[in-house]
């Protein structure tokens, strides 16, 4: 029966793939201007480069030739060539990734690190000053626009904290040391990563004290109560482990608006990763950019749910049977 | 007296109705109360708050204060309309899935999973960028991609009911579809209904402020997101003119926290909160209260 699971979850991820990837390609045929030449609409190319590009993506067939060419192309890892600085995408693309994801991870582990402990004490001391406070100050911090919050964060920390950019461009002149780099790269991720984990504080808050509340209420807690055990053994030892396995779950669901999240942060701190990519993409309306980070954005979410339903499945052996 | 109570009773969901009631009036009446016009300039460029502005003006020299009112119009307005179009959305598809249940069922639920997966902000801009924005836009890419929530929440209700005796009778009895679903269903599900569109209001101005934020508003119309947006592009933030960027931001904050607690009250009065077992897309074994297990 697992294993059924495991094969089903597989198809439906694959199944997700592949409609993401054909609207991606559908999505972008609909653009303003010549829809079949989009592709090749790079100003000031040179006739060599636009003859090839039709080429490569077929831009002269029928549209079922095209998309099955953009599936070719993409299976080589060729996302076209950006309007903005005629590189290919997927090498503008790479080196953004690079730059995202540590600061979004760091400002995700935080979040919902910060979010589950506030949530079980919240739950743990239920009704009493303690939780009123927890909820309404998550609903207040979930409440506010994340790139407000940014905005809001650099209004407070401007001169004490680096607010844009992702390091000091005049350190790597100094020639100051490892150190002194890591330093300094770690200093200009506080505030984004800051602002990205006050708002998963407040949704994993909220999620892991309902979910708890709701755990709290079993039998076996009752149990271990009757037994005699400390507060904090039932709580961490026999509730908390359960009440968190739904909170996996909403993980896997959040990650889509984590990367929303993301784009926005970057935007504001002027960081040099996907989103803002997207943003430059959006304003130069760059489009094969702007496609190519739907694309990877999308199986990024699609691959990384995929995989918190793996270990979820590894977790909880109720799953699938 | 008996309202005096219902807020004693409610503190929470008084709370909420009152925020929403207080922007919505003022953004209603903006024309009338708004202490300048924002179609020009009323004082000098970036002054504080004084006697004459009391939030001071922005870059343009317009006032704070009567663009926030003005900004709350179209705010309010994309909010509602998009929560609207989500929850008629998210209840059709509920209702049709935990109704007719089997292939209805496993194929909504289907396209209900995989919305919840994808990521929507980059599909927004996507969609935003390509059609081109204008309000109505704003509002049907909102509220076409916010309606999953209720369709899972409707759906496990409809589910539920559709369970009780007296459904059955009815049905055995010859009432048809239409006349069940009219006469059983939809009355029962009216204040879930409700909930959801408060609470797909807040996610909906959220998504608003966002768009406008990557410069996907809608270019003619003042709305919050824009003024942080402005406030954002005239460098009003590193120069420390706060009083550009608090009050469109707080004004936000409010009215998604006035609709989050609104919501959330009348949500647990219908006792079909969205629970976090309930949320969990895949599988999931811990029953929500009310759900009639699979057979």
């Amino acid at each position: 029966m697992r294993r059924r699971y495991l094969i089903k979850r597989t198809l439906v991820a694959l199944l997700t793939v592949w409609v993401a990837v054909t609207l991606n390609f559908a999505l972008f045929r609909l653009a303003p201007g010549d829809a079949v030449t989009n592709v090749s609409r790079v100003p000031n190319a040179s006739a060599e480069t636009r003859a090839a590009l039709r080429e490569e993506f077929g831009l002269d067939r029928s549209h079922w030739d095209q998309y099955t060419a953009y599936l070719g192309q993409l299976a080589h890892g060729n996302l076209g060539v950006s309007f903005a600085n005629y590189q290919p995408v997927a090498t503008n693309l790479r080196e953004a990734l690079a730059n995202t994801l540590p600061m979004v991870a760091l400002g995700t582990a935080i979040g919902i690190l910060l979010g589950v402990l506030i949530g079980i004490v919240a739950a743990w001391r239920r009704g009493s000053a303690v939780d009123s406070a927890g909820v309404l100050g998550s609903l207040l911090l979930y409440a506010m626009p994340t790139q407000w919050l940014g905005l809001v964060l650099v209004l407070l920390f401007a001169g004490t904290l680096p607010v844009g950019g992702m390091e000091d461009p005049f350190l790597a002149l100094q020639d100051t040391g490892t150190w002194a780099t890591v330093k300094d790269r770690l200093e200009h991720m506080i505030l984004p990563a800051a602002t990205l984990a006050f708002g998963l504080v407040a949704q994993f808050a909220l999620i892991t004290r309902s979910s708890m509340v709701e755990t709290l209420g079993e039998d076996y807690v009752l149990t271990a109560r009757a037994k005699g055990l400390p507060d904090r053994a039932i709580v961490w030892r026999h509730a908390a482990r359960n009440a968190l396995l739904p909170v996996t779950s909403i993980v896997a669901v959040s990650i889509g608006s984590i990367v929303g999240g993301a784009i926005l942060v970057e935007t504001v701190f002027s960081w040099p990763g996907i989103g803002t990519a997207m943003y430059q993409a959006v304003a130069d309306r760059d489009y094969p950019v702007l496609q190519g980070t739907f694309l990877l954005l999308t199986l990024g979410v699609v691959v990384m749910s995929y995989l918190v339903d793996l270990l979820q499945l590894r977790l909880d052996p109720r799953i699938g049977t | 007296m008996k309202a005096l109570r219902l807020i004693r009773r409610h503190p929470a969901a008084t709370a909420g109705a009152a925020l929403l009631l207080v922007f919505a009036l003022a953004a209603a009446l903006a024309p009338l109360l708004a202490p300048y016009p924002v179609d020009r300039r009323s004082g000098p460029a970036d002054a504080p708050p004084s006697g004459a502005h009391l939030l001071g003006t922005d870059d343009g020299g317009v006032d704070v204060l009567s663009l926030v009112m003005h900004g709350g119009r179209v705010s309010l307005l994309v909010g509602l309309c998009a929560a609207v179009t989500a929850v008629v959305i998210g209840g059709g598809v509920g209702l049709a899935a935990g109704y007719f249940g089997r292939w209805t069922d496993s194929v909504l639920m289907a396209i209900t999973d995989y919305f919840l997966v994808v990521p929507v902000v980059p599909l927004m801009i996507v969609v935003a960028a390509i059609w081109g924005s204008s309000v109505t836009h704003i509002v049907l890419i909102i509220g076409v991609l916010l309606w999953t929530t209720t369709a899972r929440t409707v759906r496990a209700q409809v589910r539920s009911i559709r369970e009780q005796v007296y459904v059955r009778r009815a049905e055995t009895i010859g009432a048809g579809h239409l006349r069940i679903i009219a006469r059983h269903v939809l009355p029962q599900i009216g204040a879930l209904l409700v909930a959801n569109t408060v609470l797909t209001i807040a996610v909906a101005i959220f998504y608003e402020t966002a768009l406008a934020f990557l410069g996907l508003g809608d270019p003619t119309a003042v709305s919050w997101g824009r003024m942080i947006q402005d406030a954002h592009r005239s460098s009003a933030i590193s120069n420390g003119y706060w009083w550009t960027i608090l009050p469109p931001g707080i004004a936000v904050t409010l009215v998604i926290f006035g609709a989050s607690l609104l919501g959330r009250a009348i949500e647990d009065g219908t006792g079909a909160g969205l629970r976090p077992s309930r949320l969990a897309v895949r599988g999931f074994r811990v029953l929500p209260r009310g759900e009639v297990p699979p057979r």
